[in-house]
């Protein structure tokens, strides 16, 4: 609660819990909730009368300045902190579905590409913590999917690899699951490899077709979630958009046909620099 | 189809080739399709938003949503063929392939199992020769496995084609089977009707209701639109106002103050806002909304338009499980009469308020909000992020209040007792009753209207279980805690154990960690949407890690992976169900530690490969007995 305990004045007193030997978690977990709507509702007031407002937050003990309302992930990437995301796009509506981005902010674990600046904010990043529920998360992408870097056309372009070399991963502590999964390669632009497939759902809200219709969604649920490409509107498709929705793919998941491997292996983007160097403004 | 008989004779005389034939016929039923879907598409106001609405027809009308008829919805909808796939493969009640002309989806929850469905399931298997998860070579009878269908109570309990049959036997199977096979209509093969309203002509069911007691809320007598009238007679802050007085907090489970959400909705800006009830009741072992809805669906309806007035809402929905279509019917003629009445449409001449019903298809993750939300907009029940949050943005990206069925009927009591005479009911910070629908090893399963601050042993003595044969209770769910007995003296309320309702009593008996603990894994793992990777991916590995366990391969290490890997999934997940999903794992090592210790050894490695299953195959077809050296 911290910040916002002191929004509540005499009211919220009555839902405090009185009960010493109550298992608390819940309560606050209530209360956590109840804060955070009532803070949304005023922003969402407070928008429509004051358009800009810059303010002041920490992360990891950097005092930073970034525009209140914007995702944190953006705010930090202004201020040359880097906080790791797969399926981000700064603009584009989140999808919150990769989780590396997971902070601390003021001491509870939330998504950096979902949650709004607020001032004030303590943020925890690069901490230990939370760099090992990071590469847990790359770990699980690996071995949920089919993933043979040294045979892939996005090697040394890919986020997930470069992530998994910043975490410094060795093998994924979990059992590999080798599951079995379908390519679509009958499309005359696009060759889809769902065994790559990080399910980061930028394709399904980047790629549109001509008139506006998805051209890629999701098919089933949990385990069994794939991606899933439009044949029809595929082959609609402009070679421009076709190249956008490779490049825009973290992974090697989404590949332009008749087109690879213009750039050797070990000259590409992260071949030269570790993933974030440009946020972190490090060079060789 | 004289059409047909036309061709049929054309046959006889000779005058058409087979294959000729073939091709007429294929061509008539692809027209017959395409008038059917154009027929579904424009009764929804050819909206895509009814997506739900339209598949449902879809798959009653051909018994599958084929991809056929998914080229041609999204051709009528405008939208494209990935996106109507997207919601058909989400449900578990959608089928590309036909389900059966009767399909039968028997409940394997844990409940369920603990009362005998896989000897049920055994039965439907020998009576019908089709396997579970299979249709029949003639596509006559389905046999499907389905999460809980809300009839703990009175299980093993299976639908077919929608109709509910409980308390299952081999006999009853029996019988099932023979009029199934004798092509019966399935409303028929129900001969005995429940309780109360559930033998009213509309609804015509064999559930029974199981109410166990009165309760000052919920169970006493409650007399129709005595609440909505005094609700208009106030100024809507003042309906506010009287409901935080009350203190209610949410009764879905999450707790959250029920005033103060309305309160911020009616502070949201929006031309148009909406009152959503949440009668997606899916967490196992739950029934409690199943007993309002049959017996207090007046008391419902009159809190929504409450709300409605409340927060300045003129549209209700409720969004209603695929596993109580069986009420459609009934609940439909409920809000026919309460129109007639001026207590919806023009609500006794005040405000404008309807409601319509929305159903699900079988997703337990629409259950959270916001994926009921999405679901009820047609799509797929994937929870949203949070901000904004629906009082903000909602349905349809309007502010929107979205309650639990029990909520809003304790509402309309509300109304009528005032705020204040509801908050002496119940401890300090939980006001009011609460309804718990107790399952499992006790000798009065049933729905329990009972005062917050009841001690866990109080429960298990007013439902008829030995405390001295009772090894846990399972407390709301598999996403609640499994408690044991040193625990029993904690009190049922929101400040120690809170709970939407299901209470799970599990005997000596029972094996806990693999008639429970896997059994809610195992659910957990099926209904996840998918959508952020640690709920997706670490329930599956959970799951297997805890089977491990369970089959006595498991190592020391075994139990700190369980424990450090719950711990990631609830920290880094993205809603409700990926946080609280390991606690059939998390609360089982926190409270029954022991059980996993006298399972795994203390070494550093213990092979699980089991060279005689591995060669068993190949060694029968060769015809030689294998020699192991260990």
């Amino acid at each position: 609660m911290g910040l916002f305990s002191n929004l509540f004045g005499k009211k919220m007193k009555s839902l405090e819990p009185q009960v010493p030997q109550a298992d608390k978690v819940v309560e606050a977990k209530v209360q956590e909730k109840v804060s955070e709507v009532k803070q949304e509702v005023k922003n969402d007031i407070q928008k429509e009368t004051n358009m800009s407002n810059k303010v002041k937050f920490v992360i990891d003990g950097k005092e930073c300045t970034a525009e209140k309302g914007q995702y944190i992930v953006d705010a930090a990437a202004e201020n040359g902190v880097y906080i790791p995301t797969l399926c981000h796009m700064k603009g584009l509506i989140p999808a919150g579905s990769c989780r590396i981005c997971t902070c601390k902010v003021n001491g509870r674990n939330m998504a950096a590409c979902t949650t709004p600046l607020e001032d004030g904010m303590k943020i925890e990043n690069n901490i230990p913590e939370l760099n090992e529920l990071r590469k847990t998360i790359v770990e699980v992408l690996f071995v949920e999917g089919n993933h043979f870097c040294p045979a892939c056309e996005k090697s040394g372009n890919c986020e997930l690899q470069a992530l998994g070399y910043r975490y410094l991963m060795m093998v994924p502590r979990f059992p590999y699951t080798f599951p079995k999964k379908e390519v679509v390669a009958d499309t005359p632009k696009i060759y889809l490899d769902r065994n790559r497939c990080i399910m980061c759902k930028k394709c399904v809200r980047l790629i549109k077709s001509n008139d506006g219709k998805n051209v890629f969604a999701f098919h089933g649920r949990g385990a069994h979630l794939q991606i899933n490409i439009d044949r029809k509107l595929a082959a609609t498709l402009s070679d421009a958009k076709a190249q956008e929705a490779m490049d825009i793919c973290p992974v090697g998941a989404i590949l332009r046909k008749e087109k690879g491997f213009d750039e050797a292996i070990g000259t590409r983007k992260y071949d030269k620099l570790p993933i974030g160097s440009d946020i972190e403004k490090i060079s060789n | 189809m004289s059409c047909l008989a036309f061709l049929h004779s054309a046959i006889f005389v000779n005058q058409l080739t087979i294959d000729k034939y073939l091709l007429i016929i294929t061509k008539l039923e692809i027209d017959f399709m395409e008038a059917t879907l154009q027929k579904i598409v424009e009764k929804y106001g050819k909206d895509s938003a009814r997506l739900m609405d339209i598949l449902y027809d879809v798959q009653v009308e051909f018994n599958c949503v084929s991809d056929k008829a998914v080229e041609k919805l999204a051709e009528l909808l405008n939208i494209s063929e990935v996106d109507v796939e997207q919601t058909r493969s989400f449900y578990h009640f959608f089928s590309k392939r036909p389900a059966g002309k009767y399909s039968v989806y028997l409940n394997n929850s844990a409940v369920a199992v603990m009362m005998g469905a896989n000897e049920i399931a055994k039965t439907f298997e020998q009576e019908t020769g089709v396997k579970f998860g299979e249709v029949a070579a003639d596509g006559s009878i389905g046999l499907h496995m389905t999460a809980d269908i809300g009839m703990n109570d009175q299980e093993p309990a299976a639908l077919i084609n929608g109709v509910v049959f409980t308390s299952l036997n081999a006999t009853k199977v029996k019988e099932l089977v023979a009029g199934m096979k004798a092509g019966k209509n399935v409303q028929d093969m129900v001969t005995s009707f429940g309780d109360g309203n559930n033998a009213n002509e509309l609804m015509k069911t064999m559930v029974k209701n199981n109410i166990m007691n009165d309760g000052p809320v919920l169970f006493n007598p409650y007399e129709v639109g005595v609440g909505l009238k005094k609700a208009v007679e106030m100024d809507p802050k003042a309906i506010i106002n009287e409901v935080k007085t009350s203190a209610i907090r949410g009764r879905g489970g999450a707790g959250f103050p029920t005033g103060m959400k309305w309160d911020f909705c009616s502070q949201a800006a929006g031309d148009k806002k909406y009152v959503v009830c949440n009668a997606d009741e899916g967490e196992p072992g739950t029934f409690k909304d199943r007993v309002l809805l049959t017996e207090k669906a007046e008391m419902l309806f009159e809190g929504m338009a409450i709300g409605g007035y409340a927060v300045g809402a003129d549209e209700g929905i409720l969004y209603l499980r695929a596993e109580y279509r069986y009420m459609q019917k009934f609940l439909e003629n409920v809000l026919a009469q309460m129109r007639s009445k001026n207590m919806l449409g023009n609500v006794m001449g005040k405000f404008k308020f309807d409601i319509r019903i929305q159903f699900g298809a079988g997703a337990y993750v629409c259950g959270e909000e916001t994926a009921l939300i999405e679901s009820a907009e047609g799509k797929r029940g994937e929870p949203r992020n949070k901000p904004p949050f629906p009082v903000q943005h909602g349905y349809m990206n309007k502010p929107t209040i979205v309650n639990n069925v029990e909520t809003f009927c304790a509402v309309s009591r509300i109304m009528e007792k005032g705020g204040a005479w509801y908050k002496a009911i119940g401890t300090a910070e939980s006001s009011g009753t609460k309804l718990l629908s107790i399952s499992g090893d006790c000798a009065k399963p049933g729905v329990y209207e009972v005062v917050w601050g009841m001690t866990v042993k109080e429960m298990l003595a007013l439902c008829g279980a030995d405390v001295a044969k009772t090894q846990a209770v399972q407390i709301a769910g598999p996403s609640g805690v499994c408690i044991n007995p040193s625990q029993f003296d904690r009190k049922i309320a929101i400040e120690d154990l809170p709970t939407g309702g299901s209470m799970i009593v599990v005997g000596n008996q029972r094996n806990l960690l693999k008639d429970l603990s896997l059994n809610f894994m195992e659910f957990m793992m099926d209904e996840s949407c998918g959508s952020c990777a640690p709920c997706r991916a670490l329930n599956v590995i959970l799951k297997e890690k805890l089977e491990k366990v369970i089959s006595g391969k498991g190592i020391t290490k075994d139990i700190a992976d369980l424990e450090e890997w719950s711990n990631t999934l609830s920290k880094t997940t993205r809603c409700g169900l990926g946080q609280t999903s390991s606690n059939p794992i998390a609360t089982t090592l926190k409270n029954f530690r022991n059980k996993y210790e006298e399972l795994v050894k203390d070494v550093d490695y213990q092979s699980e490969f089991d060279m005689a299953a591995s060669v068993k195959d190949s060694c029968a077809i060769v015809g030689r007995t294998p020699k192991f050296h260990h």
